[in-house]
């Protein structure tokens, strides 16, 4: 850990600090206060964003919908975040007669953490990470793995079928999904030759969304899923379950659920600009300002797509998992496979031709790949109370 | 190691509490769905003990199949059992149980003492090093060459699984 941490310059600086304050002999409170700083300084700045992307993701869908969305705290409504907290704080904190109190209560806090642990890996700007951990693109798969149990541990513990339904349904997708993330993971891992995420910027020459294009739908598809975002929001699909696995949750426990939730959609943009669109590389503005920009546009984007399409239904939403995205990431670690034995270390041109190959493959294969498989099936319950073909 | 010795240990003993506590209440917690939970975090607390002698890979393994893929099935099982909260009724078997377990406890104890470990000094020869820098990359050269068979196998053997798994669940449409 002190390894990982020595190149930056908040951690070295709060080192020094405290060991000239305490002395030789109290080093690893030195070692333990420059942690704890670092900790304090990502995780308040990325929830801080993650607030303030409530707002802007509120904004965008009422003008996408022909509304003005919150516009009264504030220039543009943008202290409506603040608000919110403070109505979230204040209101009563309800836990329902017969819940498991225990799991019930925790069941928010093991949402957050792995937002909060990927955190660790990412770079945020040049030289700016919190570690640089060789196996990064792994460590991101498996810590987000964690929120399965939260939502598990919330839909068991509510005293609520709605809620059992919910996290039945979210457990049954984000463990669907989590095959072509990986897999597409995968791909940039193959690519980058390393699954450190500094190198992975560092190997594109290229953005890899031009590389991989495939690579980056398959992302783009199973982390909006991984994130129940709309089209895949079932698992609190108000129409259908009240609000699902949060049915019972009210207060400032809906809240950190709900910041969770926000928060991870920063956290995927940041990964998405890591993994794709070069990090934190572009010219003339600082590396900061280009990355908080890369992720400002995936958010866009997430919210434009919310806006535009209407939900899955679950079988659909499983079947789109299964049958469309889990071959379509396979072809795609098997050509960049192939391709990375071809030119082992790709410069710049080459990384072009295999641009040029990847485009030529993923367009037919999306476009032809969804004429093959077929979401208008009937739904399973309506399959068991026809009469047809029986 | 960068690490101060006292702060290691006292990431270590904490570490080593957490795994153990939680593995004491998986046994004795009346609730299954709770029990589940703690063995969670009693595999999380075994993930932190593999990044502490910086074997990363391996953690973040643990993290992934453990605490992500069997948690999550351990807990799909549960969900499925009826009588969760009442936990197991004491039966003739537990005697015999007890006896077992501290039978393996001790085979165990006997076995981690009397080992001679083949520590590695502090300061490693170049190439040896990489070693344990480069983890995830010298793990897939072998897993690919040497021991290529094994991993194929595993692979035979998942597959085989998935098939028999969807061949139980398929739909008879011959009815």
């Amino acid at each position: 850990m002190g390894e990982t941490l020595a190149g930056n310059v908040i951690y070295r600086n709060v080192y020094q600090f405290v060991q000239d304050l305490l002395g030789e002999e109290w080093s690893w409170v030195a070692y333990a206060a420059a942690g704890m700083a670092i900790i304090l300084l990502v995780t308040n700045a990325v929830m801080a964003i993650g607030t303030l992307y409530t707002w802007f993701e509120r904004r965008l869908l009422g003008r996408f919908q022909g509304r003005l969305g919150p516009n009264r705290a504030g220039p543009f409504g943008v202290l409506q975040p603040i608000a919110d907290a403070i109505k979230l704080i204040t209101k009563e904190d309800i836990i329902a007669l017969g819940a498991d109190r225990i799991v019930f209560t925790l069941a928010p806090v093991v949402m957050l953490a792995p937002t909060l642990l990927v955190l660790a890996v990412i770079p945020f700007g040049a030289g700016s990470w919190v570690a640089d951990l060789n196996v990064a693109v792994l460590y991101i798969a498996a810590v987000s793995g964690i929120s399965t149990i939260a939502v598990m541990m919330a839909g068991y513990a509510s005293p609520n079928s709605f809620s059992l339904f919910g996290s039945m349904r979210a457990v049954a997708m984000l463990v669907s999904y989590e095959v072509p993330l990986v897999m597409a993971l995968l791909g940039v891992t193959v690519l980058a030759q390393s699954m450190s995420l500094v190198d992975v910027v560092e190997a594109q020459a290229l953005p890899f969304l031009i590389v991989t294009p495939l690579g980056a739908l398959i992302f783009l598809a199973a982390v909006s899923a991984e994130l129940n975002r709309a089209p895949f929001d079932v698992t609190e699909a108000e129409s259908e379950l009240v609000a699902g696995y949060m049915t019972e949750y009210s207060g400032m426990k809906y809240g950190v659920f709900m910041l969770a939730e926000f928060t991870n959609t920063v956290v995927a943009g940041a990964i998405f600009a890591v993994l794709f669109l070069q990090g934190w590389e572009w010219p003339i503005l600082p590396s900061h300002v280009w990355f908080l920009l890369k992720v400002a546009g995936f958010v866009f984007v997430a919210i434009w797509v919310r806006a535009t399409l209407p939900r899955y239904r679950l079988d659909q939403i499983l079947a789109v998992a299964w049958k469309y995205l889990f071959p379509l990431s396979l072809i795609n670690v098997l050509l960049l496979a192939a391709e990375i034995i071809v030119w082992p270390e790709p410069s710049t041109a080459e990384l072009g031709i295999m641009s040029a190959i990847n485009w030529a493959v993923t367009i037919p294969a999306a476009v032809l790949w969804s004429k093959v498989v077929s979401l208008r099936t009937a739904p399973p319950v309506a399959a068991a109370f026809s009469t047809e073909g029986r | 190691m960068a690490f101060d010795n006292l702060f290691s240990e006292i990431v270590f003993w904490a570490l080593a509490v957490v795994t153990i506590g939680s593995a004491a209440l998986v046994v004795h917690l009346r609730s299954i769905f709770r029990a589940a939970l703690m063995l969670v975090v009693s595999f999380l607390g075994i993930a932190g003990i593999f990044a502490m002698v910086n074997a990363e890979f391996l953690a973040v393994v643990q993290v992934l199949v453990y605490g992500g893929g069997i948690a999550v099935l351990v807990i799909f099982a549960v969900m499925m059992t009826r009588d969760v909260d009442t936990g197991n009724r004491s039966t003739a078997v537990q005697p015999v149980a007890l006896m077992m377990g501290i039978a393996l406890l001790g085979a165990l104890a006997y076995s981690i003492v009397q080992a001679e470990w083949a520590l590695l000094p502090d300061s490693l020869p170049g190439p040896i090093a990489t070693v344990f820098v480069e983890t995830p990359t010298q793990l897939g050269r072998l897993l690919l060459s040497d021991y290529v068979l094994a991993f194929e196998v595993a692979g035979v053997l998942l597959l085989a699984a998935v098939i028999g798994a969807l061949s139980l669940v398929r739909e008879r449409h011959d009815a």
